[in-house]
């Protein structure tokens, strides 16, 4: 989602009202109303605002604490770090530490990067929690201690706490959490807390290990998939086929004959088969006869949609950043070099194919989702359903996966289940169940994108000048967050990467167009870095071999003002002997990138035989401040390597006539075992506050491995996936 | 009806011999750990074992499990069960979590045919396990540790 926290100002002016009315606007076909109501008072807790303990830390007789967890657990962590940040400042012990999601209330649980609105994206789940749950660990740690203090007759400041345990050294009296929790809960909540040194941590930077996994190992973990609610029925809906098209005729004869089936009813976006369990739903919908209005829908093919994309970069577009004179700059430049990159659509194809619950309840209905934007679904559910948003509780489960695609500016998918809920008569709860071919083929992909970009070097070999164009699809126009990231006609996050390239160019222009096809668009894991860090380092990676020089030393010399860059960069080069000769056949390729302000450098080892790509080590190095829990940022961006490897060698989602022709795991099939690479990967040590890790390691691994392909072959791969046919006889 | 026995409990099911094993554990015995990725045997995430060996049951027809022994992810137990939840555990492969059921069910199926395998085993028994969280590094290195924990 968005690289950088909302600015403040934007922020300040979003106010709730503005912001629900513009999600109302996206539910587009679900949203009845016109302005979408409002929760209670707008008030949403903001950075540095006092803690309310309480409402993040649970402390029960049982010795137990439970940190209550506003974010989704997609498998980036959170059920763990969020947890260890308490567990510090209220010095518990590891082992008494538990989790529960939070409900949906965004005048509590709001992200404080996102304003008024609960939810998680870009990276921000540790970074907008940290001072929050470091204050709330500490404020139920001064409790604790009052509560001791009183009960004993002695001063607060002769208590001391370790790992769970409250102490009076002097008269050698002590208790446990459980034993203190009813007594400290009555005492007044610390206006102001003390936080501790970072020098004194003893859990945060060590490895302890994931409080999910034994639900993960068993298969007790419950996934909205898993939800079972007294009466529930299954329901599959038939999509048209094209993006837009809506449906002409339907003959339900023959779905309605198929045992099990119960209902089949039209909604805006397709036809839904509700039966009491998934396998009649989807016979049921295999029996069904839908005709399809194409009318008004996207019926291009992609590469008709590419042609207009070229075309369209002929010409001139918005400015979305320049510096100097850079036509100037290149015609007196002694080399221009220019390269033009092709990205495609992309599918998250999330492990656990999009479900929801919707469940009745009196006076109002409970979602059953692994829920990413609690407020938002809240809203749109509500609209539907005719219900204030307050009266919509949310039960949030484990999530199978996201990358971006829960995070949905309209809730499309719960929209559509409250949609048949509605339809259905709201009798019983219903379970909206996408196939794997229904969630491949509903959209909202990574955009299709197309980068042009001239670059010239001095006589010396120095970068002189800096020209880049990329067109495509803004995903934020349109949606609650247009206002506060989109400026100019400029979508921040088409242009992130590129923008505020580090690199120190004087001369500098970055243009933008934005397109307008049918085909719906959203955040893919690190959004706009997935293909401005790609154009950007690979296009260095040619200006310094066209200037003559090392790629790591022709980087350096350009990146004096960015000393994050430089320590990764440096790293990874040195943990991955950079500049070793290597044999025949096989290479070593770099790339640098800043994301969600963190940074990460990798570097790729492939060898390319008999014309085949084998992507042998990736080495990485990453800063990402503070790591809460190291093994966990290890993870990610291990997981960030297995994920992001099958975009590099193949993935696309592809068009034609407006179809989307790729349905399931075997056109559009994710990195698998035997391909996946070794992966090392170094934190840089450092005392600066904690920023993302969930997308940052994305960006680096297809310039890194397509710079690599040209160390080994002398073959320049540009666009994505890399053409590796053109490898053969290689 | 059709008569199954999971997890060592004998049951009778009131559904269409058609159906595929995956909605019959899922709906109709209300285990739910054996997970849907695909209906197409390309994921792996619905494993369960037929008499010890891993199958898709998203592929296997209720009606032609038979006199078979299903076990799923809730009643998988034993020595190999055991030293794979815990290098699983060792190592925090997990992330989503979505595959791993599955993913636990092939491992333990490759190391009880295959108590030393290697990496070229390793890839041959789990290529078919799709993990959209890219944890195979750790996959792997649970697999091997969890061998060696078996002596
Ligand atoms: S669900 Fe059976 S292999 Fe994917
Ligand atoms: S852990 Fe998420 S798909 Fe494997």
């Amino acid at each position: 989602m968005f690289a950088k926290p909302l600015d403040k100002a934007a922020l300040a002016a979003t106010s709730r009202r503005t912001f629900l009315k513009g999600a109302g606007a996206l539910g587009g076909a679900f949203v009845l109303a016109t302005q979408l109501p409002l929760t209670g008072k707008a008030f949403a807790a903001k950075p540095g605002d006092p803690p309310a303990p309480n409402a993040f830390v649970r402390i029960t007789p049982d010795n137990t604490v439970t940190v209550l967890i506003k974010h989704i657990d997609m498998g980036q962590g959170v059920t763990t770090g969020l947890p260890t940040i308490v567990a510090e400042e209220l010095d518990a012990d590891w082992g008494q530490m538990r989790f529960a999601f939070a409900p949906a209330n965004a005048e509590v649980y709001n992200n404080l990067f996102f304003g008024p609105v609960q939810g998680t994206g870009g990276s921000t789940s540790t970074a907008n929690s940290w001072e929050q749950l470091r204050k709330a660990g500490a404020a139920m740690r001064s409790m604790l201690v009052a509560a001791a203090a009183e009960t004993w007759r002695v001063p607060a400041a002769a208590i001391t706490v370790e790992k769970g345990v409250v102490r009076h050294a002097a008269s050698g009296r002590s208790a446990t959490f459980g034993e203190l929790a009813a007594k400290a809960a009555t005492m007044p909540v610390p206006a102001e807390v003390k936080l501790k040194d970072p020098r004194e941590f003893k859990l945060i930077g060590t490895r302890l290990p994931r409080l999910d996994t034994p639900d993960k190992i068993t298969g007790r973990g419950t996934y909205a998939l898993d939800v079972r609610r007294p009466g529930q029925l299954t329901a599959v809906v038939a999509h048209p086929p094209r993006f837009g098209g809506r449906v002409k005729g339907i003959d339900a004869g023959e779905a309605k004959k198929v045992p099990g089936v119960i209902d089949v009813v039209e909604i805006p976006t397709g036809v839904a088969v509700v039966a009491k369990d998934t396998w009649s739903a989807i016979r049921g919908r295999e029996a069904l006869r839908v005709t399809w209005d194409f009318s008004a829908a996207e019926n291009r093919s992609s590469e008709a949609i590419m042609a207009e994309y070229k075309a369209l970069a002929a010409k001139p577009g918005l400015k979305a950043a320049a510096r100097g004179d850079v036509g100037k700059a290149l015609a007196g430049a002694a080399k221009v070099l220019e390269a033009e990159f092709e990205f495609p659509y992309l599918a998250h194809a999330p492990m656990e194919p999009l479900n929801g619950v919707i469940e009745p309840t009196p006076g109002g209905a409970t979602i059953w989702t692994g829920s990413q934007f609690q407020t938002i679904e809240q809203a749109v559910v509500g609209s539907i359903l005719g219900l204030a948003p307050e009266k919509v509780a949310i039960t949030s489960t484990y999530a199978g996966g996201s990358f971006g695609r829960r995070a949905t500016p309209n809730a499309d998918y719960l929209a559509e289940a409250a949609t048949i809920a509605r339809a259905t008569g709201m009798k019983a709860p219903i379970h909206l169940v996408w196939t794997r071919e229904d969630d491949m083929k509903a959209g909202r992909y990574r955009p299709m994108v197309y980068h042009k970009v001239r670059a010239g070097l001095d006589a010396r070999g120095r970068l002189v000048g800096w020209e880049h164009v990329i067109v495509g699809k803004s995903i934020l126009a349109g949606t609650p967050f247009e206002g506060m990231l989109v400026k100019d006609g400029i979508d921040a996050t088409t242009v992130e990467g590129v923008a505020d390239m580090p690199y120190a160019v004087p001369d500098f222009l970055a243009t933008v167009h934005n397109t307008k096809e049918g085909v719906p668009v959203l955040w893919w894991r690190s959004v706009g870095h997935t293909h401005t860090g790609h154009a950007v380092e690979t296009f260095m990676d040619e200006l310094a071999h066209a200037a003559g020089k090392d790629a790591v030393a022709f980087r350096l010399d350009l990146l004096a003002h960015h000393p994050r860059h430089v320590g990764v960069l440096k790293l990874a080069a040195e943990k991955a002997g950079w500049g070793e000769a290597l044999p025949k056949g096989r290479g070593r390729g770099i790339a640098v990138h800043e994301s969600f302000s963190s940074y990460v450098a990798m570097v790729a080892d492939v060898t390319v035989s008999g014309g085949k790509l084998k992507v042998d080590r990736i080495v990485a190095a990453v800063d990402c401040g503070l790591a809460i829990n190291p093994d966990v940022v290890r993870a990610q961006v291990e997981g960030a390597v297995g994920f992001a490897l099958s975009s590099v060698l193949r993935n696309r989602v592809t068009l034609k006539d407006g179809e989307v022709q790729e349905t399931n795991f075997d056109g559009f099939e994710p990195t698998r075992m035997s391909e996946m690479p070794k992966v090392e990967v170094h934190i840089l040590p450092s005392a600066e506050p904690p920023t993302g890790i969930g997308e940052p390691g994305v960006p680096c691994l297809a310039p890194a491995i397509g710079n690599a392909v040209f160390a080994a072959t002398g073959k320049r791969l540009r666009s994505l996936p890399l053409d590796l046919a053109s490898l053969s006889g290689t | 009806m059709i008569k199954l026995t999971i997890n060592g409990t004998a049951r009778e099911l009131d559904v269409d011999p058609d159906m595929p094993l995956l909605w019959a554990i899922r709906d109709h015995v209300q285990l739910t750990g054996t997970k849907f990725g695909c209906g197409q045997a390309l994921c792996g995430a619905c494993t369960v074992h037929l008499d010890g060996q891993p199958i898709r049951s998203c592929q296997t027809r209720v009606g032609d499990v038979g006199g078979g022994e299903i076990t799923t992810i809730e009643g998988v137990s034993g020595r190999v069960a055991e030293a794979v939840r815990a290098a699983w555990r060792e190592l925090d492969v997990v992330q989503c979590g979505y595959c791993q059921s599955g993913q636990i069910m092939s491992a333990i199926g490759l190391l009880s045919q295959t108590p030393k395998p290697t990496d070229a085993d390793i890839d041959a028994a789990m290529d078919g396990n799709i993990c959209r969280c890219g944890t195979y590094q750790r996959i792997r290195a649970a697999i091997h540790d969890a061998s060696r924990g078996l002596g």
